[in-house]
């Protein structure tokens, strides 16, 4: 006997050893509680190894640390500036982006409360440094450097900025084994964003992560997130796990499909993890806290956006502008900053301008509404002496009376030639006396004795002559202050007379072209009814355009004395000195 | 023949220093834990399974390489999740035939070493998978590509640290 065992004690020990750890083998494999605990041996196996192996490790770890603290930290330091501008501002950008989703995160908390729906947080997290691995490529684990001692516990999720990482599995004193979601042995349950498939991500035998069993849905693409499903008790719902890479059948189950990911975290390349310590069914006090701080920061800088906004409009510029057109003074005085747009009301108004273009019932068909001078349109003119004036011309205002021009038009009043001037530094375009802006109009009528007036803008007589002295200024040119040069007139009396007894305002049109004179008002009533009186048209005052020249070419003192066509006829009042027509 | 020893006489005249037994095995398992994190690809390398074969081969002795195969391999099994006994097996198995093999053949010539280690390497992976896929039940994958160039980086690797190695020897 004794020679058998020395005899075959090489064969024998090869047995005893192959035996013992088969029976170690099958005990461990048929506990059904295998995936959560160890036995008591094998743990105390475990402890031992790895309490010989991390130490080193550890201060391997540390030492590396050290030497890349100090490099990235003293010598390394090209294009921190930079990064840092990049950072700050990324992380504006982030709270704008927090402070908009918080609303919609509360909404959903208070559904889920309505729901009854149990909703773990994030309540509290450690980090930890990760000091080594399995050092096996047939298991992929982690060795961090945290454990009871710090309050870590079995199957603590463990999470990067990026996503989940894996799941603790054995938690000693002062470190512990992370199981990653690539090892073979892990299972993590997971939906897809878009299609909300859920399916159970496992890890391959070289390390790839696949959504295992899922049946085959044509809406899953490649670039899909997919986010834990909050199912397996460990991870928190919604945390990002991958991407879809592709989808591969199933060999061993014909109708199913794998669906391979990319992970949301580099599991190769890990140095600091996050332990979820504790999850809650609230967001923590911290939480609570950044939050209300993000929706701070994110109102202030919606606030400095929306002034930005506001000064770039131009209604905005002029600080001594009519309030009707500030749109933002009410804004300010209501408290309200944040309200619909509205179209700001034009400096210098044109025919595109809103609001420029009248009623559809005031038109006339072959009328022109804007002004021409030789088939282009009134365009602003340079200042213009008054001197060109003759003291003699008395031409009456002719939108004197107060009268406020109909939406649109471009027609001019006449204006005394005598010199009926604005004073300096008064605005003609009172907002008081009715005047839309953009109208192209003047209130005569408010119009004060000027010495000095200067034309700011030539305004074209109804007969088609550019006054010369004295001027009213549009809208747009008379919110400015205006000097003048006039020979010292008072604008007609008869017109704020006239303005006073209310009469209509009458709008001038300048027509290019000859004028019909033997149209009737009101052509389309008149041949309906051939005995009814002819009725007198309401719209605008035409007048024929005569041809003159722009304003810039044209010659001052030249006045034709063609007669302006006046249909209504009642408001022409002939001009001892010139033919202009007036109101 | 220069497979063969040369004298039985001269292969036990070499031994290692104490520490060695216990430093070398501890810095493998440490060096492929720590090493692997930082470069992922390190992790092709079995260290362990090296530094069984060069003792195995180096000390002629079947039964004390089966157990330091063993202990080793279940020292490697601590560091993972798998149940403690998979490489344990695996390199109790290859600790006993390299040491069986070193009693009767020369295995201090490179070319020898390069051979066996590459077989060793082989059969260490085949019995890893037996185990794993037949025993365990686990879904593994058996790629002849990846294994031969696994077996292949392992050897090339294992020369250098053999030879590197064979300078720590003392002579009785």
């Amino acid at each position: 006997m004794e020679s058998f065992f020395s005899r075959y004690k090489n064969a024998l020990v090869l047995i005893a050893v192959l035996v013992a750890q088969l029976l170690a083998l099958a005990v461990q494999v048929k506990r059904p509680a295998s995936d959560s605990a160890d036995q008591r041996g094998v743990t105390l196996i475990r402890y031992f190894v790895v309490s010989v192996v991390t130490p080193p490790e550890r201060w391997l770890h540390n030492l590396g640390r050290g030497i890349r603290g100090v490099w990235s930290g003293y010598l390394d330091l090209v294009h921190v500036h930079q990064e840092d501008a990049e950072l700050k501002a990324k992380i504006e950008r982030l709270q704008l982006e927090q402070a908009s989703l918080a609303e919609d995160a509360k909404q959903g908390q208070r559904l889920q409360h309505l729901l009854d729906f149990k909703q773990h947080y994030i309540y509290k997290t450690l980090p930890a440094q990760v000091i080594g691995t399995s050092g096996t490529d047939q298991s992929r684990t982690l060795f961090i450097d945290k454990g009871a001692k710090d309050g870590l516990a079995t199957d603590m999720p463990v999470v990067t900025a990026d996503g989940i990482v894996g799941k603790l599995k054995d938690v000693f004193d002062h470190k512990s084994q992370v199981v990653m979601i690539s090892d073979r042995t892990s299972g993590v349950g997971v939906t897809m964003e878009t299609t909300r498939t859920r399916g159970i991500l496992k890890g391959g035998t070289f390390g790839e992560l696949r959504v295992i069993n899922v049946s085959p849905d044509e809406r899953i693409k490649p670039g899909e997130r997919i986010l834990t499903s909050g199912g397996d008790q460990i991870f928190p719902r919604g945390m990002p796990v991958g991407t879809v890479d592709r989808i591969v059948p199933d060999p061993d189950r014909d109708p199913w499909v794998d669906v391979v990911i990319q992970p949301a975290a580099n599991l190769s390349r890990l140095e600091e993890v996050l332990v979820i310590t504790n999850l809650d069914e609230t967001a923590s006090a911290q939480a609570e806290k950044d939050l209300a701080e993000s929706e701070a920061e994110g109102a202030a800088e919606q606030k400095r956006a929306s002034d930005v906004l506001s000064e770039r409009l131009p209604g905005r510029l002029d600080a001594k502008a009519p309030a009707e057109t500030n749109p933002d003074t009410s804004a300010e005085n209501s408290g309200e900053n944040v309200r619909l747009m509205t179209p700001p009301k034009p400096v210098r108004p044109d025919q595109y301008s809103p609001d420029s273009t009248p009623q559809a019932t005031e038109l006339t068909p072959g009328e022109r509404r804007a002004p021409v001078l030789q088939g282009t349109e009134d365009i602003a003119a340079p200042l213009r002496k008054p001197a060109a004036a003759t003291p003699a011309s008395t031409t009456t205002v002719d939108a004197a009376k107060g009268d406020s021009s109909e939406p649109g038009t471009a027609a001019k009043k006449s204006v005394t030639a005598t010199g009926s001037t604005i004073a300096p530094g008064t605005k003609t375009a009172l907002p008081t006396t009715g005047i839309k802006p953009g109208t192209g109009a003047v209130s005569g009528g408010a119009s004060t004795v000027g010495t000095s007036a200067t034309a700011v803008k030539p305004v074209k007589t109804t007969n088609g002559t550019v006054p010369q002295s004295g001027s009213v200024a549009s809208p747009a040119e008379s919110s400015r202050p205006v000097t003048g040069s006039a020979s010292g007139s008072t604008s007609s009396a008869s017109a704020a007379g006239s303005n006073a007894a209310g009469t209509l305002p009458k709008t001038k049109v300048i027509v290019d072209g000859p004028i019909r004179e033997t149209r009737p008002a009101d052509s389309r009533t008149a041949a309906s009814q051939p005995g009814a009186a002819p009725v007198k048209k309401k719209g605008p005052e035409i007048v024929p355009d005569d041809g003159s020249r722009p304003p810039g070419t044209e010659k001052p003192a030249v006045q034709k004395p063609k007669p302006a066509v006046q249909p209504s006829g009642q408001d022409s009042q002939p001009a001892p000195a010139t033919p202009k027509r007036g109101r | 023949m220069a497979l063969m020893a040369s004298t039985r006489r001269e292969a036990d005249e070499r031994s290692f220093p104490l520490l060695i037994y216990v430093l070398i095995p501890t810095m493998a398992l440490g060096l492929e834990s720590f090493v692997s994190l930082h470069f992922p690809l390190f992790a092709m390398l079995d260290l362990p399974l090296m530094v069984v074969i060069y003792f195995a081969m180096t000390l002629h002795s079947p039964a004390g390489s089966t157990i330091g195969g063993a202990l080793m391999g279940v020292a490697q099994d601590a560091l993972t999740r798998q149940p403690l006994g998979v490489f344990g097996i695996s390199k109790a198995v290859i600790g006993y035939v390299a040491g069986s093999l070193g009693v009767r053949i020369d295995t201090e010539s490179h070319g020898t070493r390069l051979l066996l280690t590459f077989l060793f390497v082989l059969l260490h992976n085949a019995i890893d998978w037996v185990l794993v896929r037949h025993l365990l039940a686990e879904p593994m994958i058996w790629n002849w590509v990846r294994e031969l160039l696994r077996a292949l980086i392992n050897t090339l690797v294992a020369v250098a640290i053999f030879a590197l190695l064979d300078l720590a020897k003392s002579r009785e």
